[in-house]
Protein backbone atom coordinates (compact mmCIF):
# COMPACT_ATOMS: atom_id res chain seq x y z
CA UNK A 1 0.00 0.00 0.00
CA UNK A 2 0.88 3.40 -1.04
CA UNK A 3 2.42 5.80 1.56
CA UNK A 4 1.56 9.11 0.65
CA UNK A 5 -1.50 11.17 1.34
CA UNK A 6 -3.35 13.51 -1.38
CA UNK A 7 -4.80 16.74 0.13
CA UNK A 8 -7.15 19.40 -1.93
CA UNK A 9 -6.58 22.40 -1.42
CA UNK A 10 -9.40 24.54 -1.09
CA UNK A 11 -8.79 28.02 -1.77
CA UNK A 12 -11.84 31.06 -2.88
CA UNK A 13 -11.25 34.35 -3.68
CA UNK A 14 -7.48 34.43 -4.01
CA UNK A 15 -7.49 32.93 -0.33
CA UNK A 16 -6.46 29.38 1.23
CA UNK A 17 -9.55 28.26 2.67
CA UNK A 18 -9.09 27.55 7.03
CA UNK A 19 -10.56 23.92 6.49
CA UNK A 20 -7.16 22.68 4.22
CA UNK A 21 -4.75 23.84 6.72
CA UNK A 22 -7.46 21.24 9.39
CA UNK A 23 -7.10 18.15 6.39
CA UNK A 24 -3.06 19.20 6.42
CA UNK A 25 -2.74 18.89 9.99
CA UNK A 26 -4.93 15.43 9.95
CA UNK A 27 -3.03 13.95 7.27
CA UNK A 28 0.21 14.89 8.86
CA UNK A 29 -0.77 12.49 11.96
CA UNK A 30 -1.47 10.08 9.56
CA UNK A 31 2.01 9.69 9.12
CA UNK A 32 3.92 8.68 5.84
CA UNK A 33 4.38 11.53 3.20
CA UNK A 34 1.55 14.38 2.62
CA UNK A 35 1.56 16.10 -0.85
CA UNK A 36 -0.65 19.02 -0.65
CA UNK A 37 -2.55 19.17 -4.71
CA UNK A 38 -3.32 22.95 -5.44
CA UNK A 39 -5.65 23.68 -8.74
CA UNK A 40 -5.08 27.16 -9.19
CA UNK A 41 -4.74 29.47 -12.33
CA UNK A 42 -1.36 29.98 -10.84
CA UNK A 43 1.05 28.55 -7.97
CA UNK A 44 1.08 31.87 -6.23
CA UNK A 45 -0.61 30.37 -3.78
CA UNK A 46 1.44 27.54 -3.05
CA UNK A 47 3.24 29.25 -0.54
CA UNK A 48 0.42 29.19 2.16
CA UNK A 49 0.98 25.94 1.69
CA UNK A 50 4.29 24.57 1.86
CA UNK A 51 5.69 24.72 5.17
CA UNK A 52 2.55 22.09 6.07
CA UNK A 53 3.21 19.34 3.68
CA UNK A 54 6.36 17.66 1.86
CA UNK A 55 5.24 18.43 -1.70
CA UNK A 56 2.97 21.04 -2.83
CA UNK A 57 1.54 19.83 -6.67
CA UNK A 58 0.72 22.94 -8.51
CA UNK A 59 -2.09 22.04 -11.30
CA UNK A 60 -2.01 25.28 -12.78
CA UNK A 61 -3.85 27.14 -16.02
CA UNK A 62 -6.72 29.01 -16.60
CA UNK A 63 -9.39 25.97 -16.65
CA UNK A 64 -8.62 25.77 -12.70
CA UNK A 65 -9.17 30.00 -12.58
CA UNK A 66 -12.26 29.23 -10.45
CA UNK A 67 -13.53 25.88 -8.76
CA UNK A 68 -15.03 24.19 -11.28
CA UNK A 69 -15.55 20.31 -10.27
CA UNK A 70 -15.66 19.13 -13.95
CA UNK A 71 -12.18 20.50 -14.60
CA UNK A 72 -10.97 19.30 -11.34
CA UNK A 73 -12.24 15.70 -11.80
CA UNK A 74 -10.59 15.38 -15.24
CA UNK A 75 -7.47 16.49 -13.57
CA UNK A 76 -7.21 14.62 -10.69
CA UNK A 77 -8.57 11.59 -11.95
CA UNK A 78 -5.38 11.37 -13.79
CA UNK A 79 -3.22 12.85 -11.16
CA UNK A 80 -4.04 10.34 -8.46
CA UNK A 81 -4.31 7.38 -11.36
CA UNK A 82 -0.11 8.31 -11.32
CA UNK A 83 0.52 8.95 -7.86
CA UNK A 84 -1.51 6.00 -6.31
CA UNK A 85 -2.14 7.81 -3.04
CA UNK A 86 -3.46 5.42 -0.11
CA UNK A 87 -6.01 8.68 0.51
CA UNK A 88 -7.61 11.48 -0.82
CA UNK A 89 -8.19 14.37 1.68
CA UNK A 90 -11.46 16.66 0.01
CA UNK A 91 -13.35 18.89 2.14
CA UNK A 92 -16.87 18.50 3.41
CA UNK A 93 -17.20 21.91 1.81
CA UNK A 94 -19.65 23.63 -0.99
CA UNK A 95 -16.95 22.38 -3.42
CA UNK A 96 -15.68 19.02 -1.97
CA UNK A 97 -19.69 17.66 -1.75
CA UNK A 98 -19.56 18.88 -5.64
CA UNK A 99 -16.78 16.83 -6.53
CA UNK A 100 -16.08 14.08 -4.25
CA UNK A 101 -19.04 11.60 -4.87
CA UNK A 102 -18.48 11.99 -8.38
CA UNK A 103 -14.87 12.06 -8.32
CA UNK A 104 -14.72 8.89 -6.53
CA UNK A 105 -17.20 7.21 -9.51
CA UNK A 106 -15.10 8.28 -11.64
CA UNK A 107 -11.89 6.34 -9.84
CA UNK A 108 -14.16 3.37 -8.45
CA UNK A 109 -12.71 4.13 -5.21
CA UNK A 110 -15.00 3.85 -1.92
CA UNK A 111 -15.51 7.48 -0.19
CA UNK A 112 -16.46 8.51 3.03
CA UNK A 113 -18.55 11.92 3.81
CA UNK A 114 -18.05 14.18 6.65
CA UNK A 115 -15.15 12.51 8.49
CA UNK A 116 -14.34 13.44 11.98
CA UNK A 117 -11.76 10.99 12.33
CA UNK A 118 -9.91 8.30 10.70
CA UNK A 119 -7.38 5.81 11.47
CA UNK A 120 -4.98 3.64 8.89
CA UNK A 121 -6.63 0.30 9.32
CA UNK A 122 -5.23 -3.64 8.43
CA UNK A 123 -6.29 -3.06 5.12
CA UNK A 124 -7.72 0.53 3.96
CA UNK A 125 -8.61 3.10 6.25
CA UNK A 126 -11.56 3.50 9.55
CA UNK A 127 -13.41 6.57 8.85
CA UNK A 128 -15.75 7.89 11.45
CA UNK A 129 -18.36 10.32 10.58
CA UNK A 130 -22.04 11.46 12.06
CA UNK A 131 -25.30 10.93 11.40
CA UNK A 132 -28.60 12.22 12.61
CA UNK A 133 -27.06 15.81 13.01
CA UNK A 134 -24.34 14.60 15.28
CA UNK A 135 -26.39 12.14 17.47
CA UNK A 136 -25.09 9.07 16.44
CA UNK A 137 -21.14 8.46 15.19
CA UNK A 138 -20.90 5.98 12.59
CA UNK A 139 -17.37 3.96 11.92
CA UNK A 140 -16.92 2.72 8.30
CA UNK A 141 -14.30 1.10 6.72
CA UNK A 142 -12.49 1.29 3.15
CA UNK A 143 -10.60 -0.76 1.31
CA UNK A 144 -10.07 0.58 -1.91
CA UNK A 145 -7.01 2.44 -2.81
CA UNK A 146 -6.97 5.34 -2.90
CA UNK A 147 -9.91 6.06 -0.21
CA UNK A 148 -11.64 9.26 -0.92
CA UNK A 149 -12.13 10.95 2.86
CA UNK A 150 -14.37 14.08 2.95
CA UNK A 151 -12.99 15.99 5.94
CA UNK A 152 -15.83 17.67 7.78
CA UNK A 153 -14.93 21.58 8.55
CA UNK A 154 -14.10 23.09 11.48
CA UNK A 155 -13.49 19.55 13.18
CA UNK A 156 -9.75 19.49 13.05
CA UNK A 157 -7.39 22.19 15.14
CA UNK A 158 -5.32 23.42 12.52
CA UNK A 159 -1.76 23.08 13.59
CA UNK A 160 1.53 25.09 12.28
CA UNK A 161 4.15 22.58 10.63
CA UNK A 162 7.68 23.99 9.37
CA UNK A 163 8.00 21.26 6.44
CA UNK A 164 9.92 23.07 3.57
CA UNK A 165 7.59 21.12 1.36
CA UNK A 166 9.27 21.27 -2.21
CA UNK A 167 7.02 22.41 -5.45
CA UNK A 168 5.94 20.17 -8.20
CA UNK A 169 4.76 21.05 -11.29
CA UNK A 170 2.40 19.07 -12.77
CA UNK A 171 0.67 19.43 -16.35
CA UNK A 172 -2.63 18.98 -16.51
CA UNK A 173 -2.94 18.70 -20.44
CA UNK A 174 -6.41 20.02 -21.89
CA UNK A 175 -9.06 18.98 -19.34
CA UNK A 176 -11.14 22.04 -20.87
CA UNK A 177 -12.32 20.14 -23.96
CA UNK A 178 -16.11 18.85 -23.97
CA UNK A 179 -17.06 20.93 -20.50
CA UNK A 180 -20.64 20.75 -20.04
CA UNK A 181 -20.70 22.97 -17.36
CA UNK A 182 -19.88 26.79 -16.68
CA UNK A 183 -18.66 28.81 -13.91
CA UNK A 184 -20.42 32.47 -13.94
CA UNK A 185 -19.51 34.20 -11.06
CA UNK A 186 -19.84 34.45 -6.90
CA UNK A 187 -22.38 36.51 -5.54
CA UNK A 188 -22.38 37.51 -1.54
CA UNK A 189 -25.84 38.04 0.04
CA UNK A 190 -26.53 41.41 1.28
CA UNK A 191 -26.75 42.11 4.49
CA UNK A 192 -29.72 44.71 5.08
CA UNK A 193 -30.13 45.14 8.49
CA UNK A 194 -28.38 43.95 12.04
CA UNK A 195 -24.41 42.91 11.51
CA UNK A 196 -24.87 39.87 14.19
CA UNK A 197 -21.34 39.73 13.66
CA UNK A 198 -21.05 42.57 15.41
CA UNK A 199 -23.19 41.99 18.46
CA UNK A 200 -21.53 41.43 21.97
CA UNK A 201 -24.84 39.18 23.08
CA UNK A 202 -26.79 36.85 20.69
CA UNK A 203 -29.94 34.86 21.27
CA UNK A 204 -29.88 32.05 19.11
CA UNK A 205 -32.95 30.12 18.11
CA UNK A 206 -33.68 26.86 16.67
CA UNK A 207 -36.11 23.80 15.24
CA UNK A 208 -37.75 24.03 18.89
CA UNK A 209 -39.09 27.15 18.94
CA UNK A 210 -41.51 25.01 16.20
CA UNK A 211 -44.27 27.87 15.26
CA UNK A 212 -43.79 31.45 14.09
CA UNK A 213 -46.33 31.91 16.30
CA UNK A 214 -43.91 31.78 18.94
CA UNK A 215 -41.42 34.25 17.82
CA UNK A 216 -42.65 37.48 19.84
CA UNK A 217 -41.68 35.60 23.04
CA UNK A 218 -38.04 34.95 22.31
CA UNK A 219 -38.09 38.91 20.69
CA UNK A 220 -39.10 39.95 23.37
CA UNK A 221 -36.44 38.07 25.70
CA UNK A 222 -33.82 39.34 23.16
CA UNK A 223 -34.93 42.86 24.53
CA UNK A 224 -34.56 42.30 27.50
CA UNK A 225 -31.67 41.38 27.70
CA UNK A 226 -29.87 43.76 24.96
CA UNK A 227 -29.34 40.75 22.60
CA UNK A 228 -29.74 40.40 18.49
CA UNK A 229 -31.62 37.60 17.53
CA UNK A 230 -29.71 35.24 15.26
CA UNK A 231 -30.75 31.23 14.14
CA UNK A 232 -30.00 28.30 13.03
CA UNK A 233 -30.99 26.77 9.77
CA UNK A 234 -34.61 25.46 10.13
CA UNK A 235 -35.85 29.14 11.10
CA UNK A 236 -34.49 30.90 8.45
CA UNK A 237 -35.66 27.95 5.72
CA UNK A 238 -39.20 28.55 7.45
CA UNK A 239 -38.94 32.19 6.70
CA UNK A 240 -39.21 33.67 10.24
CA UNK A 241 -35.52 35.02 10.50
CA UNK A 242 -34.02 36.98 7.55
CA UNK A 243 -30.71 34.76 5.77
CA UNK A 244 -28.77 37.39 6.74
CA UNK A 245 -28.79 36.23 10.69
CA UNK A 246 -27.64 32.73 10.36
CA UNK A 247 -25.12 31.29 12.46
CA UNK A 248 -22.96 28.58 10.52
CA UNK A 249 -21.39 27.58 8.14
CA UNK A 250 -23.43 28.11 4.95
CA UNK A 251 -24.35 31.90 7.04
CA UNK A 252 -22.44 34.04 9.60
CA UNK A 253 -19.43 32.94 12.18
CA UNK A 254 -20.30 35.08 15.26
CA UNK A 255 -17.86 35.37 18.14
CA UNK A 256 -19.66 37.60 20.60
CA UNK A 257 -19.07 38.02 24.56
CA UNK A 258 -22.55 35.28 24.99
CA UNK A 259 -24.19 33.29 22.87
CA UNK A 260 -27.79 32.07 24.01
CA UNK A 261 -28.60 28.75 22.32
CA UNK A 262 -32.61 28.28 22.66
CA UNK A 263 -33.91 25.43 21.25
CA UNK A 264 -31.09 24.46 18.94
CA UNK A 265 -29.87 20.91 19.27
CA UNK A 266 -26.06 21.59 17.75
CA UNK A 267 -25.84 20.39 13.88
CA UNK A 268 -22.24 20.90 13.33
CA UNK A 269 -22.62 23.42 10.83
CA UNK A 270 -24.52 25.44 13.10
CA UNK A 271 -21.76 24.74 15.89
CA UNK A 272 -19.21 25.83 12.92
CA UNK A 273 -20.79 29.67 13.59
CA UNK A 274 -20.36 30.03 16.91
CA UNK A 275 -18.25 27.77 19.24
CA UNK A 276 -15.59 30.65 18.85
CA UNK A 277 -18.02 32.48 21.71
CA UNK A 278 -17.02 33.60 25.13
CA UNK A 279 -19.28 32.17 26.67
CA UNK A 280 -22.61 29.68 25.61
CA UNK A 281 -25.52 28.77 27.28
CA UNK A 282 -27.97 26.25 25.89
CA UNK A 283 -31.36 25.27 26.44
CA UNK A 284 -32.65 21.89 24.63
CA UNK A 285 -35.12 19.59 25.53
CA UNK A 286 -32.84 16.81 24.47
CA UNK A 287 -30.13 15.92 27.41
CA UNK A 288 -27.92 14.17 24.59
CA UNK A 289 -28.29 17.38 21.94
CA UNK A 290 -24.93 17.75 20.47
CA UNK A 291 -25.27 21.37 21.71
CA UNK A 292 -24.20 20.62 25.21
CA UNK A 293 -20.70 19.62 23.82
CA UNK A 294 -19.54 23.19 23.28
CA UNK A 295 -21.70 25.24 25.48
CA UNK A 296 -20.00 26.32 28.87
CA UNK A 297 -23.51 26.16 30.37
CA UNK A 298 -26.96 23.99 29.95
CA UNK A 299 -30.54 23.75 30.87
CA UNK A 300 -32.54 20.52 29.79
CA UNK A 301 -36.01 21.61 29.30
CA UNK A 302 -37.85 23.11 27.08
CA UNK A 303 -37.63 26.73 25.70
CA UNK A 304 -41.35 27.21 25.73
CA UNK A 305 -41.08 26.95 29.92
CA UNK A 306 -37.88 28.39 30.46
CA UNK A 307 -38.00 31.88 28.76
CA UNK A 308 -40.95 33.26 30.59
CA UNK A 309 -39.86 32.23 33.39
CA UNK A 310 -36.26 33.73 32.91
CA UNK A 311 -37.98 36.60 31.51
CA UNK A 312 -39.73 37.01 35.16
CA UNK A 313 -36.69 36.45 36.86
CA UNK A 314 -34.76 39.35 34.80
CA UNK A 315 -37.89 41.41 35.67
CA UNK A 316 -37.08 40.61 39.29
CA UNK A 317 -33.24 41.29 39.13
CA UNK A 318 -34.08 44.90 37.66
CA UNK A 319 -36.42 45.49 39.53
CA UNK B 1 -40.19 18.29 -20.27
CA UNK B 2 -39.39 15.32 -18.29
CA UNK B 3 -38.33 15.85 -14.45
CA UNK B 4 -37.77 13.32 -12.02
CA UNK B 5 -37.46 13.66 -8.31
CA UNK B 6 -35.43 11.14 -5.77
CA UNK B 7 -37.77 11.11 -2.44
CA UNK B 8 -36.08 9.57 0.72
CA UNK B 9 -38.20 8.12 3.77
CA UNK B 10 -36.32 9.26 6.99
CA UNK B 11 -37.13 8.73 11.02
CA UNK B 12 -37.91 12.35 11.85
CA UNK B 13 -35.26 12.50 15.03
CA UNK B 14 -34.70 16.18 15.23
CA UNK B 15 -36.03 16.10 18.74
CA UNK B 16 -36.21 12.27 19.37
CA UNK B 17 -34.01 10.11 21.67
CA UNK B 18 -31.55 8.41 19.36
CA UNK B 19 -30.97 4.67 20.58
CA UNK B 20 -28.74 2.30 18.75
CA UNK B 21 -30.44 -1.02 18.18
CA UNK B 22 -29.23 -4.73 18.96
CA UNK B 23 -27.63 -5.41 15.49
CA UNK B 24 -24.90 -2.20 16.44
CA UNK B 25 -25.50 -1.24 13.46
CA UNK B 26 -28.80 0.84 13.12
CA UNK B 27 -31.25 2.72 15.20
CA UNK B 28 -34.09 1.36 16.98
CA UNK B 29 -36.79 2.67 15.00
CA UNK B 30 -40.42 1.52 16.03
CA UNK B 31 -41.09 4.52 18.65
CA UNK B 32 -39.90 7.07 15.56
CA UNK B 33 -42.26 9.09 13.30
CA UNK B 34 -41.31 9.07 9.82
CA UNK B 35 -41.12 11.66 7.07
CA UNK B 36 -40.11 12.79 3.72
CA UNK B 37 -36.33 14.17 3.91
CA UNK B 38 -36.37 17.63 4.18
CA UNK B 39 -34.07 18.76 1.66
CA UNK B 40 -36.23 16.02 -0.77
CA UNK B 41 -39.25 18.21 -0.04
CA UNK B 42 -37.64 20.89 -1.17
CA UNK B 43 -36.57 19.10 -4.41
CA UNK B 44 -40.11 18.21 -4.69
CA UNK B 45 -41.09 21.51 -4.38
CA UNK B 46 -39.13 22.50 -6.82
CA UNK B 47 -40.16 19.65 -9.65
CA UNK B 48 -43.86 21.09 -8.72
CA UNK B 49 -43.13 24.73 -9.39
CA UNK B 50 -41.85 23.42 -12.62
CA UNK B 51 -44.10 21.77 -13.99
CA UNK B 52 -46.47 24.38 -13.06
CA UNK B 53 -44.22 27.09 -15.04
CA UNK B 54 -43.38 24.47 -17.72
CA UNK B 55 -45.70 21.99 -17.75
CA UNK B 56 -43.24 19.24 -16.98
CA UNK B 57 -44.00 15.91 -15.79
CA UNK B 58 -42.74 14.79 -12.38
CA UNK B 59 -41.37 11.22 -11.89
CA UNK B 60 -40.64 10.16 -8.31
CA UNK B 61 -38.65 7.57 -7.33
CA UNK B 62 -37.57 6.13 -3.92
CA UNK B 63 -35.06 3.43 -3.16
CA UNK B 64 -36.42 1.72 0.13
CA UNK B 65 -39.06 -0.74 1.58
CA UNK B 66 -42.98 -0.81 1.29
CA UNK B 67 -42.96 1.79 3.44
CA UNK B 68 -40.82 4.23 1.28
CA UNK B 69 -44.57 4.84 -0.40
CA UNK B 70 -45.75 6.88 2.06
CA UNK B 71 -43.43 9.69 0.82
CA UNK B 72 -43.85 9.07 -2.72
CA UNK B 73 -48.18 8.66 -2.32
CA UNK B 74 -47.21 11.96 -0.38
CA UNK B 75 -45.35 13.87 -3.68
CA UNK B 76 -48.40 12.44 -5.71
CA UNK B 77 -51.04 13.97 -3.63
CA UNK B 78 -48.86 17.48 -3.99
CA UNK B 79 -49.19 16.91 -8.12
CA UNK B 80 -45.98 15.03 -8.74
CA UNK B 81 -47.27 12.94 -11.84
CA UNK B 82 -45.92 9.34 -11.51
CA UNK B 83 -43.97 7.44 -8.83
CA UNK B 84 -41.92 3.85 -8.48
CA UNK B 85 -40.40 2.51 -5.97
CA UNK B 86 -37.32 0.45 -6.33
CA UNK B 87 -37.13 -1.87 -3.85
CA UNK B 88 -34.39 -2.02 -1.02
CA UNK B 89 -34.72 -5.21 0.43
CA UNK B 90 -31.35 -7.40 0.62
CA UNK B 91 -29.02 -4.29 -0.08
CA UNK B 92 -27.82 -4.40 3.09
CA UNK B 93 -25.47 -1.42 4.65
CA UNK B 94 -24.83 0.51 1.19
CA UNK B 95 -23.50 3.80 0.90
CA UNK B 96 -24.97 6.82 -0.77
CA UNK B 97 -22.69 6.03 -4.00
CA UNK B 98 -24.31 2.08 -3.51
CA UNK B 99 -27.88 4.23 -3.38
CA UNK B 100 -26.86 6.20 -6.69
CA UNK B 101 -25.94 2.97 -8.76
CA UNK B 102 -29.24 1.37 -7.74
CA UNK B 103 -30.86 4.66 -8.58
CA UNK B 104 -28.41 4.41 -12.08
CA UNK B 105 -29.42 0.68 -12.94
CA UNK B 106 -32.77 2.30 -12.75
CA UNK B 107 -33.19 5.82 -14.78
CA UNK B 108 -29.81 4.10 -16.98
CA UNK B 109 -32.75 3.30 -20.07
CA UNK B 110 -35.36 6.41 -19.23
CA UNK B 111 -35.26 9.76 -20.44
CA UNK B 112 -35.42 12.72 -18.28
CA UNK B 113 -34.05 16.32 -18.88
CA UNK B 114 -33.77 17.00 -15.19
CA UNK B 115 -33.42 14.62 -11.89
CA UNK B 116 -33.03 16.05 -8.76
CA UNK B 117 -32.59 15.08 -5.01
CA UNK B 118 -32.08 16.72 -1.92
CA UNK B 119 -28.57 18.26 -1.48
CA UNK B 120 -28.53 16.14 2.40
CA UNK B 121 -30.51 13.43 3.84
CA UNK B 122 -30.96 14.08 7.51
CA UNK B 123 -30.88 10.74 8.56
CA UNK B 124 -26.87 9.67 7.70
CA UNK B 125 -25.95 13.01 6.03
CA UNK B 126 -24.28 11.64 3.50
CA UNK B 127 -24.40 14.00 0.29
CA UNK B 128 -23.38 11.58 -2.08
CA UNK B 129 -26.36 10.54 -4.06
CA UNK B 130 -26.74 13.01 -6.96
CA UNK B 131 -23.21 13.77 -8.00
CA UNK B 132 -22.94 10.44 -8.12
CA UNK B 133 -25.66 9.71 -9.98
CA UNK B 134 -24.99 12.48 -12.40
CA UNK B 135 -21.32 10.55 -12.94
CA UNK B 136 -22.53 7.08 -13.32
CA UNK B 137 -25.40 8.25 -15.89
CA UNK B 138 -22.45 10.83 -17.55
CA UNK B 139 -24.17 13.96 -17.15
CA UNK B 140 -23.14 17.17 -15.41
CA UNK B 141 -24.35 18.26 -11.77
CA UNK B 142 -24.43 20.88 -9.52
CA UNK B 143 -24.65 20.25 -5.52
CA UNK B 144 -26.70 22.67 -3.41
CA UNK B 145 -28.46 24.54 -5.43
CA UNK B 146 -31.01 27.13 -3.82
CA UNK B 147 -32.42 28.49 -7.25
CA UNK B 148 -32.20 27.33 -10.77
CA UNK B 149 -34.06 28.47 -13.69
CA UNK B 150 -34.46 26.50 -17.18
CA UNK B 151 -33.23 28.09 -20.07
CA UNK B 152 -33.08 26.61 -23.35
CA UNK B 153 -31.39 23.79 -23.95
CA UNK B 154 -29.43 25.17 -20.08
CA UNK B 155 -29.89 25.17 -16.70
CA UNK B 156 -28.69 28.27 -14.79
CA UNK B 157 -28.03 27.35 -10.88
CA UNK B 158 -26.95 29.14 -7.70
CA UNK B 159 -25.57 26.76 -5.34
CA UNK B 160 -25.10 28.02 -1.85
CA UNK B 161 -21.41 28.31 -0.50
CA UNK B 162 -20.00 29.32 2.96
CA UNK B 163 -19.88 32.89 4.69
CA UNK B 164 -23.00 33.37 2.62
CA UNK B 165 -22.04 33.16 -0.92
CA UNK B 166 -23.47 31.64 -4.18
CA UNK B 167 -22.00 30.15 -6.98
CA UNK B 168 -23.89 31.03 -10.02
CA UNK B 169 -23.21 28.43 -12.95
CA UNK B 170 -24.43 27.00 -15.65
CA UNK B 171 -25.24 23.19 -16.96
CA UNK B 172 -26.01 21.78 -20.48
CA UNK B 173 -29.07 19.24 -19.85
CA UNK B 174 -29.97 16.79 -19.10
CA UNK B 175 -28.48 17.44 -15.50
CA UNK B 176 -28.45 16.16 -12.22
CA UNK B 177 -29.40 18.54 -9.71
CA UNK B 178 -29.23 18.40 -5.87
CA UNK B 179 -31.38 20.93 -3.76
CA UNK B 180 -30.52 22.65 -0.69
CA UNK B 181 -33.21 23.51 1.60
CA UNK B 182 -34.48 27.24 2.30
CA UNK B 183 -35.02 27.89 -1.42
CA UNK B 184 -38.88 27.47 -2.22
CA UNK B 185 -41.70 26.81 0.64
CA UNK B 186 -42.69 23.72 -0.06
CA UNK B 187 -46.75 23.51 -0.50
CA UNK B 188 -49.02 21.20 1.63
CA UNK B 189 -50.95 18.17 -0.50
CA UNK B 190 -54.31 19.23 -0.26
CA UNK B 191 -57.67 16.70 0.50
CA UNK B 192 -58.19 16.29 -2.69
CA UNK B 193 -55.03 15.61 -3.90
CA UNK B 194 -54.63 12.92 -1.20
CA UNK B 195 -57.38 11.10 -2.05
CA UNK B 196 -56.67 11.08 -5.47
CA UNK B 197 -53.19 9.82 -5.01
CA UNK B 198 -54.64 6.84 -2.96
CA UNK B 199 -55.70 5.25 -6.15
CA UNK B 200 -52.38 6.09 -8.44
CA UNK B 201 -50.45 3.15 -9.52
CA UNK B 202 -46.73 3.02 -7.74
CA UNK B 203 -44.48 0.99 -10.23
CA UNK B 204 -42.42 -1.75 -8.23
CA UNK B 205 -39.08 -1.84 -9.70
CA UNK B 206 -36.19 -4.46 -8.29
CA UNK B 207 -32.99 -3.22 -7.32
CA UNK B 208 -30.11 -3.96 -9.57
CA UNK B 209 -26.33 -2.58 -9.89
CA UNK B 210 -25.88 -2.38 -6.07
CA UNK B 211 -22.42 -2.36 -4.89
CA UNK B 212 -20.49 -0.34 -2.19
CA UNK B 213 -16.76 0.33 -1.74
CA UNK B 214 -17.27 0.77 1.86
CA UNK B 215 -18.77 -1.25 4.71
CA UNK B 216 -20.51 0.03 8.15
CA UNK B 217 -18.90 -1.36 11.15
CA UNK B 218 -20.66 0.35 13.99
CA UNK B 219 -23.07 3.10 14.79
CA UNK B 220 -22.51 4.65 18.48
CA UNK B 221 -23.41 7.45 20.84
CA UNK B 222 -20.23 9.94 20.77
CA UNK B 223 -18.96 10.99 24.04
CA UNK B 224 -20.16 14.11 24.95
CA UNK B 225 -16.65 16.29 25.13
CA UNK B 226 -15.84 19.32 27.30
CA UNK B 227 -19.77 18.78 28.53
CA UNK B 228 -21.42 21.94 29.58
CA UNK B 229 -22.08 22.72 33.35
CA UNK B 230 -25.75 21.58 33.84
CA UNK B 231 -28.11 24.13 35.72
CA UNK B 232 -30.33 21.79 37.87
CA UNK B 233 -33.38 22.03 39.88
CA UNK B 234 -37.29 22.83 39.49
CA UNK B 235 -38.15 25.48 36.41
CA UNK B 236 -38.26 28.67 38.75
CA UNK B 237 -34.57 27.25 40.32
CA UNK B 238 -33.35 26.71 36.88
CA UNK B 239 -34.93 30.29 35.47
CA UNK B 240 -33.22 31.98 38.86
CA UNK B 241 -30.14 30.64 38.33
CA UNK B 242 -29.66 31.56 34.85
CA UNK B 243 -31.05 34.79 35.29
CA UNK B 244 -28.16 35.11 37.84
CA UNK B 245 -25.89 33.79 34.99
CA UNK B 246 -26.93 36.54 32.78
CA UNK B 247 -26.30 39.16 35.37
CA UNK B 248 -22.80 38.34 35.83
CA UNK B 249 -22.10 38.00 32.17
CA UNK B 250 -23.29 41.66 32.21
CA UNK B 251 -26.85 41.31 30.08
CA UNK B 252 -28.85 42.14 33.15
Amino acid sequence: MSNSVLVLVEHRQSAVRDVTFEMLTAARKMGGSVEAVLLAENDALASAVTAHANKVVCVSGPAFKEFNYEQYQNALVRLIGEKKPSAVLIANSAFGTDLGPSLAVALNAGLVSDAVAFTKADSGFSVSRGMYAGKLVADWRVGTEPAIIMVRQSNFKPEPASLGGTIEKWDAGDVVSGSKTKFIGLEEVPTTGIDITKATIVVGIGRGIKEAKNMPLVQEFAKDIGAVLAASRPVVDAGWLPKEVQVGSSGKTIKPKLYIALGISGAFQHIAGMKGADTIIAVNKDPKAPIFSVAHYGIVDDLHKVVPALRAKIKELKA
Amino acid sequence: MEIAVCLKRVPDTAEADVKVDASGKDIVRDKLAFTINEADNYALEEALLAKEKDSANVTLVSVGAKESEEVLRMGLAKGATAAARIDSAGLGDIDGIGTARVLAAWFKDKKFDLIFTGAIASDDGNSQVGPALAELLGLPHAAYVTKLEVQAGKLAVKRELEGGFLEVKELSTPAVVTIQTGGNTPRYASIMGIKRAGAKPIEQAAAAGAESKTSLIKVYVPEIVGAAQMIEGTLDEKAGKMAALLKEKGAV
